[in-house]
């Protein structure tokens, strides 16, 4: 946990995100704190993050993940990611079930390849090495690095969002209870 | 009604029935013990362990263990609530739940169980089991990736139904639920959406169709109150 003192010399809590094999919807969620968006530019500073742009993140307190593990990129940002974070949350469904890409989790991902790309349009499976490999699996963050903390929904709302990590920020035990805990 | 016939729950007298076992005495006083596989009308089940109590010092089904006089029964400590996150996790992770995507999100039993006692992750490796889902009924359809396999349907679909549509198969982790027809499709059988059976799955397993998704986000049944809240208000009113 990490422990900022409420005062306006306190060192910025320094935050990387990152949206795996997500939607989006949760960072969208981040920005519906609203208002509370002011609060928290005060309270942290961003490493990488689809926010700054940033490519490769340097170390960090928290870092916030967004979205299941479902191609060999993901690997690779989610392990830079943990090496490079004090505390690692993971954020929303995907991120800790799979969700809705893991939905592929009961088909093989080759036969998903050909009826897409060559069955429908008569094409080949693109192959271009710029492309990540797909993983036969999706997986939640959870079995691939060591997760600190969970916030789940789909999207977590941006009340749950921000109650966890002004928790976390402030030192306090995070915690989410009903109503706020929410799977969907 | 005794002063003989009590137990104390978590410190609590409650009194209660001859007959009754420590759940129903429990939840009857407008205490709540979480339970899943349990349903007032069956006989009880005692599979899903949620339920679990510790009796004069030993753990037990409050659901198939009768209330006795005098028995000291813990419920609601750190101990066994964790126990029980443990139990939930393990259901999540055996079966597929994808909450945003089932019709049951918001009046599921399993995810009101597991909002209650703060389950924030599954936290073991999934399984993503491969299960089916039977579409093949007018009015009813079956996934089996939701089922926890407490055996309501089985049961009264055999003792209230009469047509013991549905059976348990297979043992230990290939236990599953099948439907009894030659096809083993529910549009082979007998089946009615006015079945007792169609309406006890806690989970999103047996769903009507065409009224998914009818009730908006915060106003389905556990979207205010949290289960543990309105079983004890419930039997606040008919008290
Ligand atoms: S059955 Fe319940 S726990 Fe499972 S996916 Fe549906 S709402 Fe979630
Ligand atoms: S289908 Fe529903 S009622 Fe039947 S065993 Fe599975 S979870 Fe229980
Ligand atoms: S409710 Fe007692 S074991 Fe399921």
């Amino acid at each position: 946990m990490l422990h900022a003192a409420a005062t306006p010399a306190r060192k910025k809590v320094r935050i990387a995100t990152t949206s795996l094999s997500g939607c989006f919807g949760c960072h969208m969620s981040l920005l519906d704190i609203d208002e509370r968006l002011l609060e928290l530019v005060d309270l942290v500073e961003f490493d990488r993050s689809p926010i700054t742009d940033i490519k490769h993140c340097g170390p960090c307190d928290v870092a916030i993940v967004e979205g299941g593990v479902c191609n060999a990129e993901n690997v690779h940002v989610l392990r830079e990611l943990r090496a490079n974070a004090k505390v690692l949350v993971a954020l929303g469904a995907c991120a800790i079930n799979g969700g809705l890409p893991a939905q592929r989790n009961h088909l093989d991902v080759g036969d998903c390849l050909t009826r897409v790309y060559c069955d429908r349009t008569g094409g080949e499976v693109p192959d271009d090495p710029e492309l990540p490999l797909l993983l036969d699996k999706v997986h939640p963050i959870n079995e691939v690095v060591r997760v600190d903390y969970f916030v789940p929904g789909c999207p977590p709302s941006g009340d749950a969002i921000w109650k966890y990590l002004t928790d976390l920020i402030f030192g306090r035990m995070p915690r989410l209870e009903h109503p706020m805990l929410r799977f969907d | 009604m005794n002063e003989y016939d009590k137990f104390s729950l978590d410190g609590r007298p409650i009194y209660f029935e001859r007959g009754q076992s420590i759940l129903e005495a429990a939840l009857a006083a407008g205490v709540y013990i979480p339970n899943l596989c349990h349903h007032p009308e069956f006989k009880p089940h005692g599979s899903c362990k949620l339920c679990t109590v510790k009796v004069n010092g030993r753990f037990g089904s409050a659901c198939t263990i009768k209330a006795m006089p005098g028995q000291e029964v813990a419920s609601d400590t750190p101990e066994l609530n964790g126990n029980r996150r443990v139990l939930l996790q393990m259901l999540f992770v055996e079966g597929n739940h994808f909450c945003p995507g089932c019709e049951k999100s918001g009046n599921c039993k399993l995810q009101a169980l597991a909002y209650d006692i703060e389950m924030l992750t599954p936290h073991y490796r999934h399984f993503y089991p491969v299960r089916e889902i039977d579409a093949t009924h007018p009015d009813v359809l079956l996934d089996f990736n939701r089922c926890i396999m407490c055996e309501l349907c089985v049961r009264a679909s055999r003792d209230v139904d009469g047509k013991s549509v549905f059976a348990l198969a297979g043992r230990g982790t290939a236990s599953h639920v099948v439907v009894n027809s030659p096809s083993g499709k529910l549009g082979d059988t007998d089946f009615a959406l006015t079945d007792k059976a169609a309406s006890v799955c806690p989970v999103g397993a047996i769903l009507s169709k065409r009224v998914g998704f009818a009730v908006p986000i915060g106003e389905r049944q556990y979207d205010v109150d949290p289960i543990s809240a309105q079983a004890s208000a419930r039997q606040a009113e008919e008290a």
